[in-house]
């Protein structure tokens, strides 16, 4: 039954992606925005070296929240479309199945949008990672997995309401604040080689929270996703 | 679960929707046989859509309950879906996908062999069309392969909301073609219409719905509670 229930979450994750690379405006647009968002914090922050570097994490962990924003609500979008979301939920498969592929095709989208947006804050920002950039990855990583999981859940609540460009990121960044937080403080930290020695506490933390995040989105999933 | 001596296709009592303040069924009461096609006609608006929904479990009953093969429509809705097919107004398929790939996805998410994909485009006339994008499908085309999508699966149950809009007179033959088929296989079929002259040669008995009750049932009279579910 797991197994047929895998396959199931596969299927979705491939319709997913294979409809997001044929249609490519949606990733375009997205990783676009990213790159725009960090060129504008660059602008803002003018020609100081220490200021850019100080501000990088969190400029990326910006960048990366609001391009997402935009992959979370199109992953419902074309579901929408073409009026495929009830057909959807009438297959013969546990909701659960729904978010986890929804949620592992928006990880891939939000993990490829990373690919594009770090390397350019790295230059924009000057920074030197030194050593500390291999953990920095991995807290980015953990970072991407409680977003990508609430942006997931409350895109679907969104997904129902007309103003679901607006109602999404009112929902989804007040929730976020522990995520944000914890992956900014950490990131910046391990960059400067962690000379508080406080990166190992943000990342508890993060962890903690993507677990909470995780279980929960998956567990209310059912009762917000009726037609 | 009902015993399977006493199983009809669909078992309804009292079965109750309400979207806000308005009622948009009310107490249907209903059984259907194995082997049976019931055309569900009326009024816009006046429930005919929504008691398709709800007994393919997209929507919860408000008051009532319901079965289908002996299945729960609330407690037992994954098993209820193993059952049914349902043809609703939009096609609801993926654009952006060809034809082959949007039943590639259906095949895969109900649990089925990839198989028959092409057999099945072959019998609703869109072999020609297998590697083409959705997008640029009429809505006719959309339509068939709504309705291969539907088949594909080989439901013991359909659900056809107004079946014939958009098809060439060939288009409707299909349709009763796969109404027919499911009949002969000991299913059954609810038919909803605009139009009861439509689908005369597949029906078995029609049921007229008007502001959600059942007509010749005095359940537009009852008032209704939500104290039972």
């Amino acid at each position: 039954m797991l197994a047929a229930d895998l396959r199931r979450v596969r299927a979705i994750v491939w319709k997913d992606l294979t409809s997001e690379r044929r249609s490519k405006a949606g990733f375009n647009s997205v990783a676009f925005l990213g790159v725009l968002i960090l060129l504008l914090f660059g602008f803002a922050l003018g020609p100081d070296t220490e200021a850019l570097r100080n501000a990088a994490a969190g400029a990326l962990c910006l960048a990366i929240l609001f391009a997402g924003v935009l992959a979370f609500n199109r992953s419902y979008q074309l579901e929408l479309d073409g009026a495929a979301l009830e057909p959807l939920l009438l297959y013969p498969a546990p909701r659960w199945t729904i978010f986890a592929g929804k949620f592992v095709a928006n990880l891939l989208f939000v993990l490829l949008l990373e690919v594009i947006v770090v390397p350019v804050a790295i230059v924009l920002f000057q920074v030197k990672a030194g050593t500390g950039w291999i953990p920095a990855i991995g807290v980015l990583l953990l970072g991407s997995g409680g977003f990508v999981a609430l942006g997931t859940f409350y895109a679907s609540m969104a997904s129902r309401s007309r103003a679901r460009e607006v109602l999404l990121p009112l929902l989804l960044f007040p929730m976020l604040v522990p995520v944000l937080l914890a992956s900014s403080e950490a990131s910046s930290s391990l960059l400067a080689g962690n000379p508080m020695q406080d990166a190992g506490a943000w990342v508890k933390l993060l962890t903690a929270f993507d677990v909470i995040f995780l279980v929960a989105s998956f567990l209310a999933f059912d009762h917000v996703i009726e037609v | 679960m009902l015993t399977a001596s006493l199983q009809p296709t669909v078992k309804l009592d009292r079965l109750s929707r309400r979207f806000g303040t308005r009622w948009a069924l009310r107490a249907v009461t209903l059984e259907v046989e194995p082997g049976e096609v019931v055309g569900v006609i009326g009024h816009n608006g006046s429930g005919k859509s929504t008691l398709l929904r709800v007994i393919s479990t997209a929507l919860r009953p408000s008051v009532g309950e319901g079965w289908v093969y002996g299945h729960h429509l609330v407690r037992d809705a994954v098993d209820v879906r193993r059952h049914i097919g349902f043809l609703a107004h939009s096609p609801g398929l993926y654009e952006d996908l060809t034809a082959t790939e949007n039943l590639m996805f259906a095949a895969r998410m109900l649990g089925i062999s990839e198989g028959g994909i092409a057999g099945t485009l072959d019998r609703v006339g869109l072999a020609h069309a297998r590697d083409e994008r959705v997008r640029g499908f009429s809505a006719g085309m959309q339509r068939r392969l709504a309705l291969a999508r539907l088949i594909l699966g080989s439901p013991r149950l359909l659900l056809l909301d107004e079946p014939y809009n958009n098809f060439d007179p060939q288009g409707i033959e299909l349709v009763n073609e796969v109404i027919e088929d499911a009949r002969r296989a000991g299913g059954s079929a609810f038919v909803v219409l605009h139009d009861q002259r439509q689908g005369d040669r597949v029906l078995d008995r029609v049921i007229e719905l008007s502001r959600g009750a059942l007509l010749g049932s005095n359940a537009e009279a009852q008032p209704l509670t939500l104290a039972t579910t």
